[in-house]
């Protein structure tokens, strides 16, 4: 177990003219559990790829417990990984496969028959010791790649998209298991993952990457309910937050949306007469058929219901933007509803650089 | 599959079948007739053509063929020369494809230049090794401008170094099947395994031995039984390189047939190619249905 | 609001490059082998085409020079004005080409066959190509002499080629399957839904897609007809394909015709091998499966 310091951390693959990860620097605390979120390409598999010792920086250094091991090769990390195929080798028993890290340490035989039985009881794996994996399923061959990870006692466990190559019902019922082995285990480890509801339920901390940068660091529900810019606003939650295109008044008291004032919070009082973005999740707005006081005009174009909740996408001034309805709620395409937007979760962003906005 | 919806009339019992040949057979028949009149036909001729004369069965000829001086030499080494060179260039070949995948500096030119040999027959390597290795060829050459003195590398009283010509003539023509073969097994092993066998601590050599090469067996049994195969019919480079004095079983069999004109010494002779090959094949089938039954990729 | 970016926390240790010069130093080791066994490969054919383009007189020096100073194209020409040389430059493109059309005919449709059809003996089928492949050439070439004699056929280009299509074709099925394995079968199924013919997705879809494959294959059958010599010196005495030529001239010439021998034999192979380059591996590397 051990804490992790990534500084200034450059890469660019041979032939490749952008930059993996772009001076990327990152604390991991000991113990912590890190999502690397981000879209393809995004550079989050590199980092992770980098901190196992499979890739090398171009320059930039990491550390893990107060030990540098930038350049330091694979095997001498102490380090263990879940790898997205789960590497699990066709040619051995279960049995090997997840004692493989122990015997290439030359651990003794009863250690490693004894962490081994611990591994495949906890991942339900007993039965299986003596299989092949190929006479195993696709969740089996994952659970011996999550327990070929476990048994190792490494300072730092990663995991790279561990859960994507799992069917849906599946992946949701691992991730909660994943999520109590690894916090009893109490080791530092780093997830990277494309898939935001993944990182939200997982992560003790979440960084979401874009470009090869990190766009936010935080904690997973800061990261829901603040996005520090439009692309993590987009990028987490389904459906992702709104954006609507929107002025502040000359006084800084209101915020128009087309035609429509709303009464603008206080925080945009320095931002008299500027354009903004007003960014504001689905489930955020309320839906009325009747009008009241402060409601906004939409009118819906689409109606989806999801069974707990109903998806509306609806125009507002010329804007589209997805609305969450309680599924009493009863519409039709075509017809006007009435929104409020609950003033406390109404975000703005800069026009320009899509950057939120700060008191000034 | 692409069969045409079955004729009108329904069969209730069984499932059904159009009556007429289907496509399949009728695009193999061609070659296995072919198969049969110029590989299946000749054997049997062969069998016949050692064990018989004008006057029925007879051993006549494989006893000439075990009493002639040339014939226990040339088993001799031809069993030696598979022996030492089989694992010398699987050793060779193995180092120079995990070379390749390294990924070197102009890899690409390596494996071109390395695959070279791919379609050189034996008798080309031959001589180009005669060019070498002669009296006054370019290794003495070269020892003598380096004031060593030069050896007689080809001469008939130094078995050592006869066997020792033919061995590198051999290696440097033949490793590359055994190259090719093992590369393109290296490349259908995701690189995954390797990586994941990094990251658990295995060193070079333990990822060698316990990821590496079990995931390449399969490719290593083909390789091993074709070279073996192969090998046994090794001929023209001693012949280039030797003459008569480095003998081979194929060579002899070449020479009953055209200098001593009796085809059926030569027909009991390639019988002993024959039963060779055969055992090595029927090893080599085992070697494959293992594979099938470990249930490997 | 968190920041992008945090400040370490810790004070930074020094980065530790030790592992990364031993990391250069072991790859640059690694090229120094490349190289190596690149040379390996290639003087010994630098030297063949050295000895073949140099003078009689300068070979009969001794020690001979490493280095290019007499070159002259009058070895090379007296090898190649000798008699039967010529002869059997030709005869030994017509086997080469004849060999490489007859197993095309019949070894693409077989390939086929195998790749996509379920037929009852395709096992044994499979197995019977796989132990053709273990019969030695001398094994069928002595009784092939013979029955090529009983029906006219010895000493002529026709009896080399079929004696070469013979151990031509299992290969040339097993590598065309495996061509077509690789052309998805959905696309041939997307051709039959649109309305061709079974022959007709053959001919329109199938057959453009796996035309470099089995090119290349053809190249293969090519050079192992060009290359092969025993059967070839058997079956032939005037008729006789370059290879058996030189084989049978050897021990009655000169060295210097010798290393011309080996220099025309040489030059062609590094020919094909560059057209080949790109499909090395599929065909040396996986006819077996």
């Amino acid at each position: 177990m051990a804490d992790i310091t990534i500084s200034h951390l450059v890469k660019t693959y041979p032939g490749g003219t952008e930059r993996a990860t772009d001076d990327v620097s990152l604390d991991i605390a000991d113990g912590d559990f890190t999502v690397l979120l981000g879209p393809s390409g995004c550079g989050k598999t590199t980092l992770l790829r980098m901190l196992a010792g499979l890739e090398l920086p171009d320059s930039g250094s990491i550390a893990v417990g107060g030990k540098d091991v930038t350049y330091l090769p694979p095997n001498k990390r102490n380090m263990s990984m879940v790898f997205q195929s789960y590497a699990v080798f066709p040619h051995r028993k279960v049995r090997y496969n997840i004692g493989f890290g122990l015997s290439m340490a030359k651990k003794p035989k009863e250690e490693i028959d004894r962490k081994v039985a611990w591994a495949a009881d906890l991942l339900q794996l007993g039965p299986y010791l003596d299989r092949l994996p190929a006479q195993l399923s696709g969740g089996q061959r994952q659970r011996v790649a999550v327990a070929r990870a476990i048994v190792m006692d490494a300072d730092v466990l990663l995991m790279d998209e561990p859960l994507s190559n799992l069917d849906a019902l599946l992946r949701l019922n691992f991730r909660s298991e994943l999520k109590k082995i690894v916090k009893d285990l109490k080791t530092t480890t780093v997830y990277v993952t494309h898939d935001q509801s993944e990182a939200l339920s997982l992560g003790d901390r979440v960084a979401v990457m874009r470009k090869g940068q990190i766009a936010q660091l935080g904690d997973p529900l800061d990261v829901y309910d603040a996005p520090a810019d439009r692309f993590v606003g987009g990028f987490i939650g389904s459906p992702p937050m709104n954006f609507i295109k929107a002025a502040v008044s000359g006084d800084g008291g209101a915020l128009i949306v087309g035609d429509q004032r709303l009464r603008a919070p206080s925080l945009l009082q320095s931002y008299s007469s500027t354009d903004v973005l007003l960014g504001v999740r689905a489930e955020n707005v309320a839906v009325d058929t009747q009008r009241s006081s402060g409601d906004v005009p939409g009118t819906v174009l689409v109606v989806e219901p999801m069974g707990s909740s109903i998806l509306l996408t609806v125009e507002v001034e010329g804007q589209t933007i997805k609305v969450q309805a309680p599924p009493t709620f009863r519409t039709s395409p075509g017809s006007t509803i009435w929104l409020t937007f609950s003033p406390n979760s109404m975000r703005f962003y800069d026009s320009e650089t899509a950057m939120a906005l700060v008191a000034r | 599959m692409t069969v045409d919806s079955p004729p009108a009339p329904v069969q209730l019992d069984t499932p059904a079948r159009p009556r007429r040949i289907p496509p399949a057979v009728l695009l193999i028949a061609p070659s296995i007739v072919f198969m049969a009149l110029l590989l299946g036909w000749p054997v049997i001729q062969g069998v016949l053509q050692a064990f018989r004369s004008d006057e029925g069965f007879t051993l006549d000829f494989l006893t000439r063929m075990v009493e002639d001086p040339y014939f226990w030499p040339a088993v001799r080494n031809t069993l030696l020369l598979i022996v030492v060179m089989i694992p010398l260039q699987f050793a060779f070949a193995i180092t120079m494809a995990l070379l390749l995948r390294s990924n070197p500096r102009l890899n690409k030119v390596h494996f071109f230049v390395w695959a070279i040999p791919l379609a050189l027959s034996d008798l080309a390597a031959g001589l180009v090794w005669l060019s070498i290795f002669n009296d006054r060829g370019y290794l003495n050459s070269v020892l003598t401008s380096l004031g060593l003195g030069s050896v007689p590398w080809l001469a008939y009283d130094n078995p050592t170094t006869l066997f020792l010509c033919v061995l590198v003539a051999e290696v440097w023509r033949s490793t590359s099947l055994v190259l090719v073969i093992v590369v393109s097994g290296l490349q259908g092993i995701p690189k995954d395994y390797d990586e994941a066998a990094q990251v658990f601590g295995a060193t070079f050599w333990q990822r060698l031995r316990h990821v590496t090469l079990p995931l390449l067996k399969p490719s290593l049994q083909v390789a091993l039984i074709l070279r073996t195969i192969l090998a046994f019919q090794t001929f023209a480079v001693a012949q280039a390189l030797t003459g008569q004095n480095f003998p081979l079983v194929v060579g002899e069999t070449y020479r009953w047939y055209t200098a001593l004109q009796n085809p059926n010494v030569a027909a009991a002779l390639a019988l002993v190619i024959l039963v060779a090959s055969m055992l090595i094949s029927v090893f080599y089938l085992r070697a494959l249905r293992d594979k099938g039954q470990e249930g490997t990729r | 609001m968190t920041t992008t970016q945090t400040k370490p926390l810790a004070p930074q240790p020094d980065v530790d490059t030790a592992p990364l010069k031993r990391l250069r130093r072991d790859r640059a080791l690694l090229q120094a082998a490349c190289i190596v066994i690149s040379l390996f490969m290639l003087v010994p054919i630098y030297l063949i085409s050295l000895a073949a383009l140099s003078t009689r007189e300068s070979l009969n020096d001794f020690p001979l020079s490493l280095l290019p100073t007499n070159l002259s194209f009058e070895t090379l020409g007296a090898f190649l004005g000798s008699t039967g040389i010529l002869g059997a430059f030709g005869n030994s493109l017509i086997v080469g080409i004849g060999t490489l059309l007859i197993s095309a005919l019949i070894g693409i449709p077989a390939g086929y066959a195998l790749a996509r059809f379920a037929f009852p003996a395709k096992e044994p089928y499979q197995l019977f190509l796989l132990f053709t492949r273990a019969l030695p050439i001398v094994v069928l070439s002595v009784p092939l002499a013979r029955l090529f004699l009983t029906v006219d056929l010895y000493d002529t280009t026709y009896a080399v080629i079929l004696l070469h299509t013979a151990l031509a074709l299992p290969t040339t099925i097993l590598i065309s399957a495996s061509v077509f394995l690789s052309v998805p079968i959905d696309v041939e199924e997307a051709a039959r839904v649109f309305g061709c013919t079974p022959a007709g997705a053959f001919l329109k879809v199938v057959m453009p897609m796996a035309l470099p494959g089995l090119a290349a294959a053809s190249i293969f059958t090519f050079v192992m007809s060009w290359n092969e010599v025993l059967g070839a010196s058997i079956l032939t005495l005037d008729h006789r394909t370059l290879p058996a030529q030189v084989l049978t001239s050897l021990a009655d010439s000169p060295l210097a015709y010798r290393f011309a021998g080996g220099f025309a034999l040489v030059i062609p192979s590094i020919i094909f091998i560059a057209f080949m380059r790109r499909y090395l591996t599929n065909m040396w590397g996986s006819t077996i499966r």
